[in-house]
């Protein structure tokens, strides 16, 4: 491809612009010219809805989308995660099959990769597919899948070889959710939400055509999945700035955003809700007692430090420097803050951290704070694992000896 | 929160993230000088003299390198650079324990000049200080430690051509060795942040008597130094009050909290290194989760508080109008994470860590004496919540 630039860019996608953009189209139909077109993905593959852009160049024309207000492609929740594993791994025929109508947003996914007894250790999964003719029968058991009630297709990592070691043992689905055999159970939080489902497969069938990459390749395809799960994509779309904007299609959208962020409403209280610290130290008057003060001083300390040592890192690597150590410290730090703050919270609030629901302060964010905290030092990693990550990685530590080693079949499990 | 009382303001100039090729470069410089003039084996053979510090590697990290006067603008004799400079050099000093007058004659004294001075005194009295022939020491807190000025009792009495001091001060650092002394004092009759001002004299001037204290930290000397009717010069003028003393101990603070983060550094990394060589049950013990953990803790612990120590300098030297709040946040950031690494490094060490042999004690009580020299986490804390207004 001939050498591209800005400028040029940056003209032709307005041009293509004010010959498509209409707010008064439906979601899926202006999508669908977007998926077309390559203006959607302009950084995907031009055989594939895309431009072959470079990344910048593609900010550019994300840009130029949205200083006219235009809508862009479906996002949220693990479409991107998905079309990503399949542009690497998926045959042709899948990628036909599932990509445009993952950007258009017809379709909604999700991931089938923790299980009740793997849960740091997502490689000990023994979900079982058997093939038998043209189809890979599903029996076993999912867990912490997010939009599994309304997902259509889920990214399934199950075992196929039990003699083989753990790692190679396994095979990559595309499954179809909405199936007999996929019962979609919702999980039900300590803090009384259910932002998760547990999944029970019991024969559930997948064709054939739908494995993604050779049989027991499967811990390699969950790897692109999971690199790009890391790189940034936290399952939430980004806060939609089009609030007021007037036409079908952003009401569409609107509705689409409200649906997907639904589950996510506690996700600030999870993180401790450190913004709320110094108000609620105020409104209380807490803040004139010495001891509390200390703490706040304490909390902000760590708080603050945390987010300048995130900043730290993007602006080494911005610089093109080596990651230091600062690169691999968020996960940890945001556990430690969370927990403090919900200690300075309880501070606070005192007798009334007795209270929830409409009782608890703030309309019951409190509460919720100090009953939503204990999941952020878990979920998507635990500490520990962080820990061993940091100790292994970053400080070339001795890695943890392993029993799991041998035929999958001989090793222990839950 | 509205913008009006919300403490943790986005600054309004942009503060940078990371070290510039230049400043990055300035490091390597003085780490390879610090490489070959202080190892530790050099740290204890000062560390026992009543001095404190090798004249002759003063004399190199003032004429070779220009460390001194790396934050004294050109017009005085110095490099011209600024507060991350001067916090890269505190904090090198500070990883190899360098042993100098550097933190009383460069950080606090030329600041405190810089801070108060007319211009003709500035004209004076920095060339020298810059280049390194003329050792300073300031003297604010007395003998019941109180780092907050308004409790300054020091008195300076107008006389015919000057001021006379009486009092003592105490916690001076390099007070003994200093050839200028600067002295917090008050005029008669005032209390509090009123009436205090800035007085210099020669340390060997009569009715000035220094005496070197037992110091826990022997790589940071300091002095009690009484005064009976000693002749002092006014620096600045009354009306600059305590504003230019304090500005000097916020400077310190963040200076501080940059040295003590290159001292935890240096701690950390002892740590790792006695893990991976340590063999105990047929295993190096960094094998342990138990140690792998630890460290782990220890390094997002060290992280968090170089990015506190950066900040703060960052923010000083763009003149960010939050930088006084977070000499205080970075200082009790650095205060308890260079204490609590120390400790742990001990731990790791096992047996042999409280030892005198073993060097962790030279780090550990340059932690402890760092924790309360210019004010606790706990005093610094609520200057904090004070200066964001809560």
């Amino acid at each position: 491809m001939s050498k591209v630039n800005e400028a040029d860019i940056r003209a032709e996608v307005r041009e293509w612009i004010a010959a498509n953009w209409n707010p008064d189209m439906s979601l899926v139909e202006w999508r669908g010219k977007l998926a077309d077109s390559g203006w959607g993905m302009p950084q995907w593959p031009q055989q594939w809805y895309g431009r072959g852009l470079p990344l910048a160049l593609a900010r550019a024309v994300e840009e130029e989308l949205s200083n006219v207000g235009a809508v862009s492609v479906a996002k949220s929740g693990v479409r991107l995660l998905a079309a990503a594993t399949l542009l690497e791994h998926g045959s042709d025929l899948q990628k036909k099959k599932f990509l445009r109508r993952i950007l258009t947003g017809e379709d909604t996914w999700c991931q089938f990769f923790s299980e009740p007894g793997s849960g740091s250790d997502l490689a000990g999964a023994t979900t079982r597919a058997d093939l038998n003719g043209d189809y890979w029968i599903i029996n076993g058991q999912k867990v912490w899948t997010t939009s599994a009630h309304h997902a259509d297709h889920g990214l399934l990592l199950a075992r196929t070889d039990w003699d083989a070691p753990k790692h190679e043992g396994m095979t990559f689905f595309v499954i179809d959710v909405k199936q007999p055999g996929v019962d979609v159970q919702p999980l039900k939080q300590m803090n009384g939400h259910a932002s998760f489902n547990q999944v029970f497969f019991t024969d559930a069938k997948v064709p054939a055509e739908n494995r993604v990459g050779d049989v027991g390749e499967g811990w390699k395809v969950a790897m692109t999945t999971l690199a790009h799960e890391r790189r940034g994509a936290d399952g939430l779309p980004p806060p939609s700035k089009r609030g007021t904007r007037v036409g079908r299609i952003h009401a569409e959208e609107r509705a689409e955003t409200e649906k997907a962020n639904q589950p996510y409403k506690w996700y600030p209280q999870r993180a401790g809700r450190v913004d709320l610290v110094i108000d609620r130290a105020k409104e209380t008057g807490a803040n004139r007692d010495t001891n509390v003060r200390q703490e706040i001083a304490r909390l902000m300390i760590m708080a603050k430090s945390a987010e300048w040592t995130a900043r730290r890192a993007r602006a080494a690597q911005q610089q093109g420097r080596p990651q230091g150590p600062e690169g691999s410290l968020g996960k940890l730090a945001a556990s430690n803050v969370a927990r403090a703050a919900a200690r300075v919270h309880t501070l606070i609030t005192g007798t009334e951290a007795m209270l929830t629901g409409g009782a608890s302060p703030r309309d019951g964010i409190i509460a919720e704070i100090l009953v939503s905290v204990p999941a952020v030092s878990i979920a998507g990693g635990t500490d520990e694992i962080q820990r061993n990550i940091i100790a292994e990685r970053v400080l070339e530590l001795p890695k943890e000896p392993r029993f799991d080693t041998g035929p999958f079949r001989n090793v222990r499990k839950n | 929160m509205n913008a009006s009382d919300e403490p943790i303001i986005e600054p309004k100039r942009r503060i940078q993230f990371a070290f510039t090729d230049e400043q990055e470069q300035f490091r390597s410089a003085i780490r390879r000088f610090l490489n070959d003039k202080s190892p530790t084996t050099e740290v204890r053979r000062l560390m026992a003299t009543a001095e404190g510090y090798d004249p002759a590697v003063w004399r190199q990290l003032s004429e070779d390198l220009a460390l001194p006067g790396i934050h004294i603008p050109e017009q005085y004799g110095g490099a011209g650079f600024g507060m991350v400079e001067l916090c890269i050099v505190t904090e090198e000093f500070g990883r190899a324990l360098l042993c100098a007058p550097y933190f009383s004659t460069a950080v606090l004294a030329a600041n405190a000049i810089l801070n108060s001075c007319t211009e003709a005194q500035k004209a004076a009295l920095l060339p020298d200080i810059a280049m390194g022939t003329r050792r300073a020491a300031l003297a604010i807190t007395e003998p019941d430690g109180n780092w907050d000025p308004a409790g300054i009792e020091v008195v300076a009495t107008r006389d015919a051509d000057g001021y006379l001091l009486d009092g003592v001060k105490s916690y001076v650092v390099d007070g003994h060795t200093a050839d200028l002394l600067i002295v917090a004092a008050r005029t008669p009759e005032t209390i509090s942040l009123e009436g205090l001002a800035l007085f210099t004299l020669d340390a060997h001037a009569s009715g000035v008597e220094r005496r070197l204290l037992e110091a826990m930290d022997p790589t940071r000397k300091i002095a009690r130094i009484e005064f009976r009717r000693a002749h002092a010069k006014l620096l600045g003028n009354l009306d600059g009050g305590a504003k230019p003393i304090v500005r000097t101990l916020d400077q310190a603070a963040i200076a501080l909290a940059n040295e003590m983060v290159g001292g935890a550094q240096a701690l950390f990394d002892a740590a790792v290194n006695y893990a991976q060589l340590r063999v105990q049950f047929g295993r190096t013990i960094g094998s342990f989760q138990a140690i792998k953990h630890r460290l782990a803790d220890m390094l997002l612990d060290v992280e968090l508080a170089k990015s506190a120590a950066y900040y703060a300098a960052q923010a000083a030297a763009a003149d960010d109008p939050e930088w006084p709040a977070l000499a205080s946040l970075a200082k009790a950031a650095a205060s308890e994470t260079y204490l609590q690494t120390a400790i742990q490094c001990i731990q790791i060490h096992g047996g042999i860590g409280f030892t005198w042999d073993n060097d962790t004690h030279l780090w550990f009580k340059r932690a402890k004496s760092s924790e309360v020299f210019l004010g606790q986490p706990v005093y610094h804390r609520e200057l904090l919540m004070q200066r964001w207004g809560v």
